[in-house]
Order: structure tokens, then C-alpha cells, then sequence
């Protein structure tokens, strides 16, 4: 499924917030998406989704295989997200909802968007359990977030994602707010899922290095403007404007404290 | 949520297993009195006044001779039908003008938030008093009055609540996969709020108990040939002084029942939060396979605000 975003202007009040953004996700590709915080990378998924909050305004063309996502109605959003698009979000400690159950929460998309019965969407949500690599998938779905660690409950959140088998997976910062080592182990699990189904995958991200493990192709946002994209190898080695070399001086240097 | 755990958590608690107790007792006599009470609490006999607690009066007689047990007995039905018609009254004011105030367009829900605000300045038992004097006073002006006074703090308080939750990162991650406005209300947003809007629901109810008699003894309430704990006071209290003793009876119906029902909120609130359900159903019950424990709470949000609003004083 191809993703073609095409001078993404989005405005909050007369601030533009994003600024003439272009990017182009090829059917099957896997494209990132990085810049500091701020320079509206969020907002850019946000705007795929057609979520974008309240008094922010968004013009230009977002098209998901040829068909224009800015303008359609609610409803019809509503019945791509979660079934032609799915979203793993930055932090899974509260992208989770704390008063229900992992198991109801990753089938939640299977049960909006399909006919499937109570004990069937169980089913489902145990094998996406298993999929995903969470331990005892068959007790591990009657567990709440809370009882789950920081890496397993991001592993819900991709099971919930991939749970109906969308065409494109936007992922915004999705292992940001995991320590390295469950990073490691969550970028490996992304790659195979996506791998394994040639799923379109949009990556954001503030981290070259995370970026460099997982997409071949990358643009590079600052104040909501894309000031260079291509081959993510090219971005590492060869970084043309300054705001790439500061970002890759920022992968060099926590590459060094790590080692 | 699954029901088995909710259930033994609640009566794990004393404060759960009592109110569930008490309120089962009130209910089984509001049920029994309906065909069956020792002796008719309405007989009257002269010869018979003012009578210490015997077997035959357990807990004596009043000025004309009437059970007071009979009469005590008799008027759980009263509180009852009070009770569970003006918590579903409050209810449905609350949770109706909570979601119109918080989920609407901006000019809708800011107008129901200006509505809220003026509603919950007027005192209950006003509100109660006036349509009382308008209609005669009977036990629907009661429900009304209060179901519509401590419905509108309830919908002040989900209001907010609402508005919380709906701002956070679960409430996006579930639009983000594709639900719309009523599946997030029904599905997450009220589940969230529930522990808050409980206490408040058990509080109007408990209220509801005391406006019940307060507007009884100052005669708005219970028309005269129905038995109610706020009447059988007033008529009691105008001979304190002489036979002080059979006060307690309505007083200590009163008392109970009020203090089971706030107990009974407070413990539901924390057993439908599974952060703050005892027991061992879960932490460290993933861990499984991969040894790696299942970390601490981290930072999920904290648990709801124990104690939102306290209720106007019902004097």
C-alpha cells in the first residue's frame, strides 16, 4: 500500500506547524521519518490518520493508495484506521488503557472492524500474543497493562497495530521511551512483522541509529519543513544540511558513551 | 473487567463486605415489610404509649402507642424506593449532561458546563422545598429533587473527568484504530471514569436517604400514611427531653444505612481499579519465559482522586 503525502501544510491558530511537507511511501517500502522534537513529525502521522486536535487545520493532499485522505468524512477515516492503517504509538505506558484487559485491547480493532464473536477475537488476540513474542500468550491476555513491563506492553501495542493486517503501519517513536536493550529486542520484532507481511511502514523517530537499523529511506524534518531526504546510508555518511549532522553528531556521541 | 475477581475483592474489603451486608439486610426488609411486619405499624393505642423495649416492643412504643420496631421495620421500603429511584435519576442526569458537556462541539458542551456550574448553586433541599409547594409534597418530588441536585454535581465532576481521559494517549491510540465517538465513551472513557463517578453515585444515594428524612421531618417528604425514617424522627424528637431513648431507632437506621452506602462506594472504586485490586491475580504473573520481571507500575497514571466533592450537609 502506497502512502504519498504531498505539500502537508498543517496550521495551529497562524502557526505553521508543518510546512509544505512532501514524502512518499512506496508500496511494501519502509520510510523514516526524523528530526528533533518538535519539528512536527507527530503531527504529520496525526494527519494521516485525519486526527489531528482540535483548531489545528491541514491542507495539501495526504493519498493512500491514489485515494485523497484530507477532506474524507469522519466516517470514512474512521474505517481506515485500525484495519488499512495501523498505529504503534511512543509510549506504551500510557497508550495503553489501564482498566482493560491486553487481550480485549489487541483484538479492540479485530471486533470494530469485523464480525468476529467474543471467544473467536480471544483467539486472535492470543495468537497475536504469541506473535509477538509475549510469554504465556494464553494468561498474558487476561493481564492489565500494569502488570506487564515496559518492552511487553509495546509488544501489545504492535499486536494491536498488526492485529488486522493493515496495508501500512505508521509507528511514531515506538521505542523511544524503552531502554536500549528492549529497543534492540522491539526494532528486531517491528523489522520481522513487517518483513514477514510486506507491510508499508512510516518510521518516526528522533534517532539516526534506531532509524538505521529498520528503513533504507529517511526525511529529515526541522520546523515542519523537510530540509533533506534519501538513502539512509547517504544521511549517515554524507549529511548534506546541518540539522542531519547534528543529528547524526548526536547518534555518534550516545554511540560512544554506550560503548 | 472480569466479574469473579471484581466480586471477591469487594467483599474482601470490610468496608465492602459491611455495606454489602447492611444494605442487603435493608433491602430484604424493604422487601418482607411489603407483605409482612410484626405488628401493624400504624395501629395506634393509647394504653400502650411510651413503652421501654420489651419482647413484644423491641424497640418500644412512641406518643400513641405505635411499634416503633413495626414502623422502623416498615419504612425500609420507603428508603429503598428513595434511594435506588433518585441514584438512577442522578444517574442519567449526570452521565447524559456529563458526555453533552464534555464531547460535543465546543459552543454545545461550553454552554451544558455554564448550565452545570448554575445548577449545582442551587441547594438541593431549595430545589426539593419549592416543588414541594408547588405540588404537594410526596416521595416523587423527593427523587426529583434530589436526582436532579446531586446528578448535576455528578455530572460536574465526570465532566472533568470525561475531559481528562479523553485527552489522553489510550483515548487517541483507540481512534487511532478506528473507533468512534460513543465506542470511546462506552468502551474507555466511561470504564475510566467509573471509579470516580461510583463514589459520587453513592454519595447522592446516601444523600438521597438524608434528604429523604430531612425533607420528612420538616414535613415536604412522605405524605403522612407512609411509614419513613425522617417523619418517625420528627415525631420522636418533639419528646426528647422526656423519652430520649426512642430517637436512636430512626436515627441509628439512618446512620447505618448512609455510612453503608459511602463505605460500599469507596470499596467499589477500589476493586473496579484493577491498579488498586488486592491480591495476587496478577504482578509478576508474566514474567514467564523470558525471566524478565514484569517491572514495577511505571508510569501509568495515577488512581483516581479518592475523595472528588463531599456532599451538601443535609441538616
Amino acid at each position: 500500500m502506497s502512502l504519498v503525502i504531498d505539500d502537508l501544510t498543517v496550521t495551529i491558530g497562524d502557526r505553521r506547524v508543518v510546512d509544505g511537507v512532501s514524502l512518499h511511501v512506496p508500496d511494501g517500502a519502509r520510510v523514516g521519518m526524523i528530526g528533533e522534537s518538535g519539528s512536527g513529525k507527530s503531527l504529520t502521522t496525526l494527519a494521516v490518520l485525519g486526527l489531528l486536535p482540535d483548531g489545528a487545520r491541514a491542507t495539501g493532499s495526504i493519498r493512500l493508495d491514489g485515494r485523497e485522505l484530507l477532506g474524507a468524512s469522519e466516517r470514512e477515516l474512521a474505517g481506515l484506521r485500525g484495519r488499512v492503517v495501523g498505529t504503534v504509538f511512543q509510549d506504551p505506558g500510557t497508550t495503553l488503557d489501564p482498566v482493560v484487559t491486553v487481550g480485549r485491547q489487541i483484538a479492540e480493532p479485530l471486533r470494530l472492524h469485523t464480525r468476529i464473536g467474543r471467544r473467536d477475537a480471544r483467539a486472535r488476540a492470543v495468537a497475536a500474543a504469541a506473535e509477538v513474542g509475549l510469554p504465556e500468550p494464553e494468561s498474558v491476555v487476561d493481564l492489565y497493562p500494569h502488570q506487564l513491563s515496559g518492552g511487553q506492553r509495546q509488544r501489545v501495542g504492535i499486536a494491536m497495530a498488526l492485529i488486522n493486517r493493515p496495508g501500512l503501519v505508521l509507528a511514531d517513536e515506538p521505542t523511544t521511551a524503552l531502554d536500549v536493550t528492549t529497543q534492540a529486542e522491539v526494532l528486531a520484532l517491528f523489522q520481522r512483522l513487517v518483513d514477514e507481511r510486506r507491510t508499508s511502514l512510516l518510521f518516526v523517530t528522533h534517532d539516526l541509529a534506531v532509524l538505521s537499523r529498520i528503513t533504507d529511506h529517511a526525511a529529515v524534518l526541522s520546523h515542519g519543513r523537510v530540509v533533506e531526504s534519501g538513502p539512509v546510508e547517504q544521511l549517515l555518511h554524507r549529511p548534506e544540511h546541518e540539522v542531519t549532522r547534528g543529528l547524526v553528531e548526536a547518534t555518534r556521541a550516545t554511540t560512544w558513551r554506550a560503548s | 473487567m472480569r466479574r469473579g475477581a471484581f466480586v471477591r475483592d469487594l467483599l474482601g474489603r470490610p468496608q465492602g463486605a459491611f455495606g454489602v451486608g447492611w444494605l442487603a439486610v435493608v433491602v430484604a426488609c424493604a422487601v418482607v415489610s411489603r407483605f409482612w411486619t410484626p405488628l401493624d405499624p400504624f395501629d395506634t393505642d393509647p394504653y400502650s404509649a411510651w413503652l421501654t423495649p420489651s419482647p413484644a416492643h423491641p424497640f418500644g412504643t412512641d406518643s400513641v402507642g405505635r411499634d416503633i420496631f413495626s414502623y422502623v421495620f416498615a419504612a425500609t421500603g420507603t428508603t429503598v424506593v428513595v434511594a435506588v429511584a433518585s441514584g438512577v435519576v442522578a444517574t442519567v442526569v449526570g452521565v447524559g449532561l456529563a458526555a453533552l458537556g464534555s464531547l460535543t462541539a465546543r459552543w454545545v458542551r461550553e454552554s451544558v458546563a455554564v448550565l452545570i456550574d448554575v445548577l449545582v448553586a442551587f441547594p438541593t433541599l431549595l430545589i426539593a422545598m419549592a416543588l414541594a409547594a408547588a405540588f404537594g409534597g410526596s416521595l416523587t418530588v423527593v427523587v426529583v429533587a434530589v436526582g436532579i441536585g446531586y446528578g448535576v454535581s455528578i455530572a460536574r465532576v465526570s465532566r472533568s473527568e470525561i475531559r481528562r481521559v479523553a485527552r489522553t494517549d489510550y483515548v487517541l491510540a483507540a481512534r487511532a484504530n478506528g473507533l468512534g465517538t460513543g465506542a470511546v465513551l462506552r468502551r474507555h472513557l466511561l470504564p475510566n471514569v467509573a471509579p470516580v463517578f461510583v463514589v459520587q453515585l453513592s454519595l447522592s444515594m446516601a444523600t438521597s436517604v438524608l434528604a429523604e428524612a430531612g425533607l420528612s421531618f420538616l414535613g415536604y417528604g412522605a405524605p403522612a400514611d407512609t411509614a419513613s425514617w425522617g417523619r418517625l424522627l420528627s415525631d420522636l424528637q418533639k419528646f426528647i427531653g422526656i423519652h430520649p431513648g426512642s430517637v436512636v431507632w430512626p436515627g441509628l437506621a439512618i446512620t447505618l444505612t448512609v455510612l453503608a452506602l459511602n463505605l460500599l462506594g469507596d470499596a467499589v472504586r477500589d476493586a473496579s481499579d484493577p491498579r488498586l485490586r488486592s491480591g495476587r491475580a496478577g504482578r509478576g504473573a508474566a514474567a514467564g519465559p523470558t525471566g524478565r520481571p514484569t517491572g514495577p507500575t511505571g508510569p501509568v497514571t495515577p488512581a483516581a482522586p479518592s475523595r472528588p466533592v463531599a456532599p451538601e450537609v443535609v441538616s
